[in-house]
């Protein structure tokens, strides 16, 4: 009976779907132990969009008038989620970066573990913790007066349609962090995340900017996912009018689904690649 | 262990890179051949850039290759990968632990990762600890750790399994001397488990204490494969040398040098007022040298004996030393 030798050695024997899950949750539980080990991080990542939230609200927000009328407070606050959503690619492109460069991927590759757990259980983790920002931000934005006037059915969906846009982002940043070599060049990412949230339509109405830039910013994915969410919110919207923020429903859905499409595939392209 | 009877073997293994898009073509690897005796240490020895991180990463299925074959612990690389992962460990270059994560939490979280289940992974964890001498350190960040720490949590996290193949891709490189004398002491230790051990190194004299066995790698290709000993004998062996205080004692110093050459050329060397000769015996050579240079009242500035360095072991066997760039 060699292969009950074999499995005395190899643990308990188990089907392959049965690993792939217990793989994927062994990554996620590796990246939200980091969390409980520095409870610090937690508390800056987390504040960071609290801090933003007062900025925004209140020190741009005393100067800020809503087209069509409307509460600022209540127009931003949508666009505060969705603006955290989409910084989090950078949280999920800095742990990839930081496990390439140390060798951890590649310990990781050499074990008989299933390779796609690896960013799987990372973007589980990643959604674990978005959720959780979420939580954050809607008790601080209660706190400051912003009400979900929309019913519990619709906030539920504007909270899904935001953990989307976080979902489609994870596999950006899995990419971008098997592109870069260095988790400092990482950090340069953040002059491109900055410019694609502010142009976009979480903080001022693309119907206030230039024409063109206007333009790009209704464009802009985010901008689909705040508009819905203030939709389904029951929040001011100020559209322009135009196409994409009349459709900001069926766009929030569909931005995802492309940005999923072509950067799932990246992703797995490049981690295949690390084998050449 | 296998039809071959080699716990690693490689046949012409050539692995390119480049060459697409007008870039000119680079052979990493290129016609590798390689044999490792089951239950030895294997030293592969060989500059920056002559291709021993990317015999590593072909051999543990890290990097696919373009021609030849390779078998570990058994399998086809490029037919069993997965197979091969469960029977190697690998400790790179970087030590590949979380440094978020304690010691303990690390090593249980490869054991899963390595399918032992939740109850055996925290066994195994605890065993290694022991065992790699980190029992105290267990529940602290890897952050904490020394260099020479760090490095024995990795070498636990690649023995999780006990594999039949560890490969160790230069493993003290950056540590200090004490930090190196806990790694030698624990790869020591796993070779006297059964373990079969692949270890590259710069260092001639970590191949000469760890490996029974020595490849010598240049440019991709393996060109010699030899003991410790007998490669020592083909560089030359340790050498005797003296340097003179006065040039107008050379001849003298040369003739007592002289009287412990075994048999080789006794070089002297006029500008560095060096002279310098091949010795068995280092002990003998050294005092009796001495005893001689002092009967003659034949003041010396220094005398010693050195080992041959892979810069020696380059020149001889390839005729252009370590420093790839000036020699191509």
């Amino acid at each position: 009976m060699t292969a009950l030798e074999l499995n005395a050695h190899t643990g308990p024997e188990r089907s392959r779907a049965h690993w792939l899950l217990a793989d994927c949750w062994n990554i996620t539980r590796r990246s939200l132990t980091h969390y409980q080990r520095q409870p610090l991080a937690i508390v800056w990542q987390l504040g960071f969009p609290i801090v933003s939230v007062l900025l925004y609200g209140y020190v741009f927000g005393s100067a800020m008038k809503v087209p069509g009328g409307g509460d600022y407070r209540e127009f931003l606050m949508p666009g505060m989620f969705a603006t955290t959503m989409t910084m989090g690619f950078m949280s999920t492109a800095m742990a990839v970066v930081t496990d390439a460069g140390k060798g951890v991927i590649d310990r990781f590759r050499s074990m008989p573990m299933a390779p796609s757990a690896v960013a799987v259980g990372r973007g589980a983790a990643d959604l674990v913790v978005a959720c959780a920002e979420l939580t954050i931000l809607a008790l601080t934005a209660l706190a400051i007066g912003w009400r979900a006037g929309g019913g519990p059915l619709e906030a539920a969906g504007a909270f899904g349609l935001l953990l989307l846009l976080r979902f489609s982002l994870i596999w950006v940043g899995v990419w971008l962090g098997l592109m870069v070599p260095t988790p400092e060049s990482a950090g340069g990412l953040y002059a491109v995340a900055f410019p694609v949230t502010m142009i976009s339509s979480a903080l001022v109405a693309p119907s206030l900017m230039p024409g063109w830039l206007g333009t790009a910013a209704a464009w802009n994915p985010v901008s689909s996912t705040v508009t819905a969410a203030r939709e389904l919110f029951g929040n001011p919207v100020a559209s322009g009018g135009t196409w994409v923020e009349e459709h900001a429903l069926l766009m929030a859905l569909v931005w995802p689904l492309v940005i999923t499409l072509v950067f799932l595939p990246l992703a797995v392209r490049r981690f295949q690649r690390l084998s050449r | 262990m296998s039809a071959s009877g080699y716990a690693v073997l490689a046949e012409g293994v050539v692995k390119r890179y480049g060459g697409r898009k007008g870039a000119a073509e680079k052979r990493a690897l290129d016609g590798f051949d390689l044999a490792v005796r089951p239950g030895t240490v294997h030293g592969l020895l060989g500059p920056n850039g002559a291709g021993k991180t990317t015999a590593v990463r072909v051999l543990a299925t890290l990097l696919r290759y373009d021609a030849g074959r390779v078998e570990v612990a058994g399998l086809d690389v490029a037919r069993e990968p997965r197979g091969v992962r469960g029977r190697i460990g690998l400790t790179g270059q970087y030590a590949a632990v979380d440094e978020v994560l304690t010691g303990r939490q690390n090593l249980e979280m490869f054991g899963r990762l390595f399918h032992l289940g939740r109850a055996g992974a925290r066994r195994r964890a605890g065993e290694l600890l022991e065992r790699f001498d980190l029992v105290e350190a267990a529940g602290k960040g890897v952050t904490e750790y020394s260099g020479g720490m760090r490095r024995r949590l990795d070498l636990a996290a690649s023995m999780i399994l006990a594999p039949a193949v560890l490969f160790l891709d230069e493993p003290t490189t950056g540590l200090d001397p004490r930090g190196r004398g806990e790694v030698w002491d624990a790869v020591r230790a796993l070779v006297a488990g059964g373990t079969t051990v692949l270890l590259t190194t710069q260092y001639l004299d970590e191949a000469d204490r760890l490996a029974s066995h020595i490849t010598v790698i240049d440019r991709g290709r393996a060109i010699a494969d030899d003991s410790p000993d007998g490669l020592k004998d083909r560089v030359g062996g340790d050498r005797i040398e003296v340097v003179a205080a006065e040039a107008a004692d050379l001849p003298a110093v040369a003739k007592a040098v002289g009287r412990v050459a075994g048999g080789g050329l006794v070089v002297t060397d006029d500008t560095g007022r060096r002279v310098h000769t091949q010795v068995s015996d280092r002990v003998a050579a050294l005092t009796e040298v001495a005893r001689a240079l002092q009967d003659e009242g034949i003041a010396v500035e220094d005398i010693g004996l050195r080992r041959p360095s892979l810069d020696d072991v380059f020149l001889r066997l390839t005729g252009h030393g370590t420093d790839l760039e000036v020699a191509a």
